[in-house]
Formats: C-alpha cells, structure tokens, sequence
C-alpha cells in the first residue's frame, strides 16, 4: 500500500461510499496522489480541486497531520504509507 | 460523549399530474419543490435536496416530452454543478466530472452557476446557463456536454467588468422565441449584452440605463443590472431593474427609457413580467443599496398596467408593519396560468404567493432557508399509472354493490 485516502461523508458518493480509499503504486506529491485518486475515482478529484488544479478554498488536505497549505501545497512530499485525510474546512453560514 | 450526528434529511418526491402547478425553490441550504392543483390553493412541499448546497439556479424542462428539473447546488467546500432529476426529486443525476467547467485555457474556475435557461422551443436540446465569473455556457445535447461562449467571454470589456455584491455572475439569460439568432443576457456589473447571431458577437445594450456610482453616469457599460424580464409574445418589450433605476424597453434592449413613476424606491432586485400582458410587470422596491429592506417596514409588491407609467402598491396579505424584507434577483416568479399567479421569496426564508396576478397574497411557507431564486412551471408528460386508478375504480363498484 503506498497511501490510503481519507474520505469524509459528503463525498462518500464519489467513492462507492468507501471511507478509506487505498492506492497502489509511489506518488512522490500530494498532487501525483490526486490524480491518482482521480484516475479511480474522477468525482473526488473534481471536488477536491478546481477545474485550474488548486485545492478548493474550504477544502484541507492534511498528510498524516500536516496541513499541506502549511507546507508545499499539493507539492507537499507523500511517504510511503501515508495517510492523506481531505476534510471540509470549519466554514460556512 | 461527543452527542450522535444527526443524519442528513431525506425527501420525497413530489407527486404531480399533468397541468399542476410546480414551484422550483432554491435557497441557501437546498432545494424545495413545490406542486398544487392548477388552483394553486394548497401546495404540498418535498425537499431539501442537496442539503446544505446554496441552489441559485433551477429550470423545468418539458420539451421533447421531458420532465426534467434541472438545478445547481453549490457547496461551499466542493464547488456547483449541474444536477437533474426525471422523477420530480426521487432520485437525481450528479455526474462525477461537474457537466459545467472552465477549459484549462481559459485560466478560469467556476464560482457559481446563477442562471439555468432552456432554449427555444424548436431548439428543444438546447440550454443555456450563466455562471460566475460572468460567463455563458451552453449545451446542444440536451445539457449532456456544455460549452463556454467563446463570444462572450472575449469580449474585449470583459477585463473591465467589475463584480457586484453578489459576485461577477451572468444572473439573466433572455432567449428570443421569435429571432433565432437573438439572445440578451445581464452581468453584474457589466449591465446588458445582446448578440443577434447565435451567440458569436455581442454588443452592450444599455443606452439610457445609469451607473450612479461612477463619474460618468451614463457609460457603455458597466451598469450593474439586477434583472431584465422579457415579454414572449412582445420580445422587443423588456423591463429592467437596475442598481438604481428602472426602465423599459421597446426595441429589445436598444434604448430604455426611465418608468421609475410612484414607487418608493427605485432599486430592488426581482422583477417578474405578466405571461399575457407586456404592459403588467411586479417589482418588490428595496430602500436603498446602503439598507436593502423594504421601505417603512411594509412588505409590498408593486405593478404597473401600463408599461411603467405608473406602478401601485399590492398588499392585501403582506404585512405592512415591522416587515423589513429583502427579496433578491431570481426570487420573484410569474407562472403561466390564467389568472396568473405571481410567487416570490424572502431572505428570511417566507414564500408568499398570489393566484390572482397580485390583488391578494398569501404566505405559502415561512422558516424556510434563505430564499435565492423561485422559478414557476406547469407540469408535463406526467405519465399516468393506470395501476394507481384501479383501487379507486374498484371502491365505486362496492359502493355501488352496497
């Protein structure tokens, strides 16, 4: 296994309702990691990020704990065996 | 102990026959639809759907023998998109890639998508929606794939329009049912464009429509219009509710000429235009940009008979005391019945109707989210379950036989 995906409930129809979504293969960024989901599971990349390829502004990609705008952004390094949580942002009204 | 997360709300469809009467009601927090005998006297209500999705657009579709309601939810967190749904609200269609996406070259994202417009009805797979920023896309699928209007969003003003309140969204889609070629759309603020040949070319339309907020009140654009309503059988005849000011059109938007005449104040958002008359047209006037609420805390629909000469107040059924509504672009409709029944929704989440073209009105829901656009329909190409006719055929028998 070399990341497994964290997928909160609103996009659980985009992810055959799976949670938890493991990928094969060795992205190096969180960016690779994204296509890679995207490539299984279309839908979860195209609400993650915008049609320009950044992440959606009340959307958070954390790698293990860190929030990957506080580091690289979707440069952000993957290790191995990462787990890559997408969670809504605390926003809204 | 963390308390149980509630689970999200689930809803019926709405039961309809061919000829009722169908409201489309998008707010902040979902969809609601809405459906009534033509009487329109008592509406069941089914919704919401895409909880916690803000639907600023919503369509009825029924040409080509369809019933398809379109919408575009709009999450904060995951974007808008298109969905429908062919079963009135009982299961609906989400495509994973969103139908509506700005091309790679572009450089640009989808904010919002205000507006959802079928064509005309000899162009029954067309459709046409505005998004923000400012832009038109259409489909001649059948809203399988859509494309950007290339026209529109090269248009050499467009690097100088600015973004209103709400956004800079392309909010107003006006097809033309007798030119083919002719389709009016309104941004805000840019104001009025209108292309004569199918959307390759497009031209600002706002003679005589000012922009107060700039040095020149009178520019070629700019203006930030809330909404234009157009007659279907007059297309030449249109009504405008500006930022400031309210005007009509005789020449399908070449000139406008002022008809601000009596009312309290000229600015306002929704706009809704009577389906026989195009002399008959409803506003709801705000106070002022500074205080968008209803004058003097009276809640009160206005219209003109006479094609803005004069505007008088309708309030049967409102309050007129404590009542400081807001009531924004899309949130006014008019169906298409005789009499016609005009309905319009409230910021703070009231749905009033009148099923008497305005002399009275009544709130048909209140605590609803939000309401930011309602869209009226009559129901087609119901299909009837002869299945669900038997049992009642069957209990006249035995009454008879008793």
């Amino acid at each position: 296994m070399a990341v497994c995906f964290l997928i909160p409930g609103p996009l659980l129809a985009f992810s055959g309702g799976r949670a938890a979504v493991s990928l094969d293969g060795s992205p190096q960024t969180v960016a690779e990691a994204l296509d890679a989901l995207g490539a299984v599971h279309p839908g979860l990349r195209e609400r993650i990020l915008t049609e320009r390829g950044d992440v959606r502004p009340h959307v958070n990609v954390f790698v293990a704990e860190t929030n990957i705008r506080d580091v690289a952004g979707l440069a952000t390094r993957v290790p191995d065996g990462s787990e890559i949580a997408i969670l809504p942002a605390v926003s809204g009204g | 102990m963390p308390a149980r997360k509630l689970e999200t709300p689930a809803s019926a469809p709405l039961s309809l026959r061919n000829g009722d009467a169908i409201l489309l009601v998008g707010t902040m927090k979902g969809l609601f639809l809405l459906g009534s005998r033509p009487n329109r006297r008592r509406w069941s209500m089914a919704g919401p759907f895409f909880p916690g999705s803000s639907v600023y657009g919503a369509a009825f579709d029924a040409r080509a023998g369809r019933k398809r309601i379109w919408a575009s939810p709009s999450s904060m967190h995951w974007g808008a998109e298109l969905a429908w749904t062919d079963d009135f609200g009982k299961t609906w269609e989400r495509p994973e890639t969103p139908l509506v996406r700005f091309p790679e070259a572009s450089g640009a994202a989808l904010k919002n998508i205000w507006q959802i417009m079928p064509g005309r009805a000899s162009e029954p797979d067309t459709l046409y929606c505005g998004v923000e920023p400012s832009a038109l896309f259409e489909s001649h699928d059948a809203g399988a794939t859509w494309r950007l209007n290339q026209g529109l969003w090269g248009h050499p003003h467009r690097e100088k329009w600015q973004p209103g309140g709400g956004g800079l969204c392309l909010h107003t889609i006006l097809v033309d049912p007798s030119r083919s070629g002719r389709i009016t759309v309104a941004i805000s603020t840019a104001g009025v464009y209108r292309s004569d040949d199918g959307g390759k070319t497009w031209q600002a339309r706002n003679r005589g429509v000012r922009a107060e907020y700039f040095p020149d009140p009178n520019p070629e654009f700019g203006q930030c219009v809330h909404k234009v309503v157009q007659h279907r059988a007059k297309p030449g005849r249109l009504f405008l509710q500006n930022h400031w000011g309210l005007y009509r059109s005789d020449d399908g938007g070449d000139s406008w000429k002022d008809i601000a005449n009596g009312v309290p104040s000229d600015f306002g958002f929704c706009m809704g235009i009577h389906p026989q008359d195009p002399d008959t047209a409803y506003i709801v006037p705000l106070h002022s940009d500074m205080f968008r609420c209803t004058p003097d805390g009276k809640l009160r629909v206005y219209r003109t008979q006479n094609a803005g000469a004069s505007w008088k107040p309708l309030t049967r059924g409102l309050p007129q005391k404590d009542a400081l509504e807001t009531v924004i672009r899309d949130a006014m409709a008019v169906d298409a019945f005789d009499p016609a029944g005009i309905f319009f929704g409230t910021r703070s989440g009231k749905l009033y109707g009148s099923r008497d073209e305005g002399r009275s009105w009544q709130l048909l829901h209140e605590g609803l989210p939000p309401i930011v656009c309602v869209k009226a329909a009559t129901a087609e190409n119901v299909r009837v379950h002869a299945r669900a006719a038997r049992p009642r055929r069957r209990a006249t028998k035995a009454r008879r036989a008793a």
